[in-house]
């Protein structure tokens, strides 16, 4: 007791002289401690945002930007990162002697080397080794697209298609969300029918023909009824009886607003065949089309027939005529196609260098961690598990779902927390290339311009703190869930 | 009998020994039943070589072609263009042989490279009767001697600096040794505590001052600013080891104690600084760490980045010594307190020198991390070997050399790095007879 009662004295006392001395200083400097300025103009853009922001966003708003773009990468990491780590550490208990060694070269060659050089290695490589966008440029370029001229792979990032929903998306969610639901349902009757006449139903086959056959029967549906269905295109300034070429030439590269949205992919297609290139303004209702019109900025408009006419007699200021083109309303999901514009790409998602080289790097160091602790649970499940299993006359699928596994598992899970925990804090180093981390915004711009380093370190490490016992308490949940039920 | 008389024929004399077919021995045996015992494993093989050969095709040429002679990138190009003709890309090495010093030891005076080296030296003799059982025990006195050694060979200025420190420690060995019968065991803990601090805040340096007066004995006094390269994150690491060992063995013992007070703040100290990455805490070091010091202190950012890096680690090492704690029976801790021997004793005499045995691989695992993790002091404006390429970089004659450099700093990391990690593997395995 006499010991407790010192300890906390001593404690005490230390944290009464930090704050202390922490308050004296801050008074020294003139500070004081205010979170007000979350609530100022930031004032510096970020070049990737998840939602929407810009430099006259507040300062919180930056954080969140930040936290959203830390998050990203560290769900990208763990999943590649589980992934990677899986396969290597498999391979590397495989009998095969040279697969073996490969995966024994590249474990150890990332787990002794420092994350931090990887990390610059592979930017180096995205940054040094790749073509410039304009190598893509002219008749026979230096560089060219691949996968069908839908992935670009330059000097500024990876350009990849973008998903654009169109009509009928919302009944192919729903029926994937049935599907879900169904397959839960058929799992739950397979084992009662199971565990009741001894009579196994092929559970994986059934699973998986659920997942993908409901959807696709909705979306093959869509697309052979409605996908064809021809939606008329205005022009702003066209003549009666005007194409699509003519409209074109004389209206170089011009802006397309369209609901719905594949319909304005389609129309870019067809323009791409023409020579031209239509970028896509995105719209989210009739209204805002209208507005976008008449203030000049698209120039195409797709809509259906019926909405055509009043749009026509409706808009103000601008002259709109039908075209004798006419173009696809579209699919249900459609990928819109990046597509060279002027010294960049345009379309379809960019994924920057900064987040590739971040993301590579943590899944290859992680993985390599990760496929040490794989090998170590299968290692751990003994050879009589496996055997045992034969003599009763399971299958080796059967001995590695029903035994091998659920007891490697066990060994697995807890190592892996802090594998994920690792790799969310290591997230951090995207210092290193640049990526707009909430550190980076945060804890680097925020804190520069307004001068507040303590209060925007206490919330970064707050950040911090909470996301990695979030994590571990998510994992430790799961982990509870497959450990070894003692009675 | 009945046997030989129902069959024809008996063989009366041995068959010649036969060699066995030749598929099922040497090198063809061994590559079927490791290479290709499978169609699916087959494929793997052949998968892997052509990745090993056209791994090997693009990088042999190029590294074993590279130039060791010359002075700038340039240069190199010249020299290329002279052997290879125009267009082939070969290494330039000769980037590493110009500055290989710089990577190492960064501003360190290049005439005084002998006292790191020696403290290295030093620093091998002091360790090895931790990390190997045949080493000699009077070499533990080494161990308790190299720290201060240590200091005095690298930053040089008075020998009686580190003497008087160490003073201070040997003020609180008395005080504990000898005070126990009349001030108690918790009296005199705190006693070793309380006064060897204020000895060093207020008696060490004058005194070290007054004595190098009378007796002057030093060498060139080397500032932390000429610290840099594998040096420095060799400094860095190895300081943060062995200054967050005490005190991660505390935090251990605090967080299984049952002491409510001590048990909850160990656990909040561990899990905040656990969950926070090493960046955020260098950065609190170089920008906050004025704040929560009385006003006018100020010391030198490696010194700041060193407690924090302390810190950090003790966290860890904590972890690592309390599953030590934990992986020890039960019977051990009863069996101390049958013997009737205090908390402090039964610690000291029975169950640290257990658990700390079983920890060493965990001990030696979060150094290799923390070393690894000392690449990130660049960020704060410390020049570890990231830091040193950057500079390297920076200057006119190597502008645009990046793979060499990234080599080397790597290959010097891996070699480390894969030594410590086979040295914790061998103790494993070592610690480990009789369980299996």
């Amino acid at each position: 007791m006499t010991i407790q009662v010192v300890a906390f004295l001593l404690i005490m006392g230390g944290v009464v002289w930090l704050a202390n001395n922490t308050i004296q200083n801050l008074s020294e400097l003139g500070k004081d401690f205010d979170f007000g300025f979350l609530s100022q103009r930031a004032g510096y853009d970020i070049n990737q945002r998840l939602i929407e922001y810009s430099n006259d966003s507040p300062h919180a708003r930056a954080a969140l930007v930040g936290i959203l773009n830390t998050l990203l990468v560290a769900l990208l990491g763990c999943i590649t990162a589980t992934i990677v780590g899986v396969i290597a550490g498999v391979l590397r208990l495989s009998k095969n002697w040279i697969v073996g060694r490969l995966m024994t070269v590249y474990v150890e060659g990332f787990r002794n080397i420092p994350l931090l050089l990887w990390i610059i290695a592979i930017f180096a490589v995205m940054t040094e080794s790749t073509p410039q966008p304009r190598d893509f440029r002219g008749v026979d370029p230096e560089a060219t697209m691949i996968l069908g001229e839908s992935v670009a792979i330059t000097n500024r990032g990876i350009f990849i298609p973008a998903p654009v929903w169109g009509d009928g998306s919302m009944l192919l969610v729903l029926a994937f969300l049935a599907s879900l639901v169904l397959i839960y349902i058929f799992r739950r009757i397979a084992r009662k029918r199971q565990e009741a006449t001894g009579e196994i139903l092929p559970v994986f086959w059934g699973s998986l023909g659920l997942f993908f056959i409901p959807t696709l029967f909705v979306y093959l549906a869509f697309s052979a009824t409605g996908a064809r269905d021809q939606l008329p295109v205005l022009a702003v300034g066209a003549e009666q009886g005007m194409t699509l070429e003519g409209f074109a030439d004389q209206n170089g590269n011009p802006a397309i607003c369209a609901l719905p949205r594949t319909a304005a992919v389609n129309l870019s297609t067809d323009l791409r065949a023409i020579g031209q290139r239509g970028s896509i303004i995105a719209v989210e209702s009739p209204a805002e089309l209208q507005s976008n019109l008449e203030s000049g900025e698209c120039v195409l408009a797709v809509v259906s027939p019926q909405a055509a006419e009043t749009l026509i007699a409706g808009v103000d200021g601008v002259a709109l005529a039908p075209l004798a083109d006419t173009v696809d309303r579209g699919r249900p999901l459609q990928f819109e196609r990046p597509q060279l514009a002027g010294f960049n790409f345009e379309g379809g998602v960019q994924l920057r260098n900064s987040l590739i080289a971040l993301w590579v790097a943590l899944s290859l160091y992680t993985g390599a961690f990760i496929a040490e602790i794989v090998r170590a649970g299968v290692l751990a499940v003994s050879h009589g598990q496996t055997e045992a299993a034969s003599a009763l006359g399971l299958r080796p699928r059967r001995t590695m779902n029903l035994v091998v596994l659920p007891q490697a598992l066990r060994v697995i899970i807890p190592p892996l927390i802090s594998q994920y925990l690792n790799l969310t804090k290591n997230s951090s180093l995207a210092i290193a290339v640049g990526y707009m981390d909430v550190r980076a915004t945060l804890g680097g711009i925020t804190i520069n311009q307004t001068g507040r380093e303590l209060e925007g370190m206490l919330l970064l490490g707050l950040f911090y703190l909470i996301t990695s016992l979030a994590i571990a308490g998510v994992m430790n949940l799961y982990n509870a869930s497959v450990k070894l039920q003692e009675r | 009998m009945t046997q030989s008389h129902s069959q024809a024929f008996v063989r009366t004399e041995m068959l010649a020994e036969q060699a066995p077919p030749v598929s099922e021995m040497g090198a063809i045996r061994w590559m079927r039943e490791n290479l290709f015992s499978s169609i699916p494993n087959a494929l793997m093989t052949l998968v892997s070589l052509f990745v090993i050969y056209y791994v090997l095709a693009g990088l042999s040429p190029w590294a074993l072609g590279g130039i060791w002679n010359a002075d700038s990138l340039s240069e190199c190009r010249e020299v290329r263009d002279a052997l290879y003709g125009e267009g082939r890309e070969v290494a330039c090495w000769a980037v590493i042989a110009d500055r290989w010093h710089q990577l190492l030891f960064g501003f360190y005076p290049s005439e005084l490279y002998w006292r790191p080296i020696l403290t290295l030296v030093l620093f091998g003799v002091g360790v090895a009767p931790i990390l190997f059982e045949h080493a000699s025990r009077k070499l533990l006195l080494m161990t308790v001697a190299v720290p201060f050694i240590a200091y005095f060979l690298l930053w040089g200025g008075s020998i009686w600096g580190p003497v008087a420190v160490a003073l201070g420690f040997i003020l609180g060995w008395a005080i504990l040794t000898y005070t126990q019968d009349f001030l108690g065991s918790l009296g005199a803990t705190l006693a070793a505590i309380v006064l060897p601090i204020l000895y060093w805040l207020y008696f060490s340096a004058p005194l070290g001052n007054a004595v190098q007066d009378i007796v002057p004995l030093g060498i060139e006094a080397i500032g932390s600013d000429q610290f840099g390269g594998f040096l420095l994150a060799l400094v860095i690491g190895i300081t943060g080891i062995i200054l967050s060992l005490p005190l991660g063995v505390l935090l251990a013992l605090g967080r299984q104690s049952d002491l409510f007070i001590i048990n909850k703040c160990s656990v909040i100290f561990i899990e905040v600084i656990r969950g926070i990455p090493l960046i955020v805490w260098l950065f609190t070091a170089s920008l906050l760490l004025n704040y929560f010091l009385p006003p006018g202190t100020s010391f030198d950012l490696m010194l700041r980045v060193i407690i924090m890096v302390t810190l950090f680690s003790s966290a860890y090492i904590a972890e690592v010594v309390r599953g030590g704690l934990a992986a020890l029976p039960r019977g051990q801790y009863e069996g101390a307190d049958s013997l009737g021997l205090n908390y402090w004793q039964s610690m000291q005499l029975i169950i640290l020198p257990q658990a700390l045995k079983i920890s060493i691989p965990g001990i030696v695992s979060s150094f290799i991390g923390l070393f690894k993790d000392t690449t990130l002091v660049v960020f704060v404006g410390l020049s570890d070997p990231i830091g040193f390429s950057n500079l390297i970089r920076a200057s006119s004659d190597w502008n645009g050399i990046y793979w060499e450099l990234f080599i080397f700093i790597g290959l010097c990391f891996w070699i480390f790095c894969f030594s410590m990690s086979r040295y914790s593997q061998w103790l494993e395995r070592k610690l480990n007879t009789g369980h299996r």
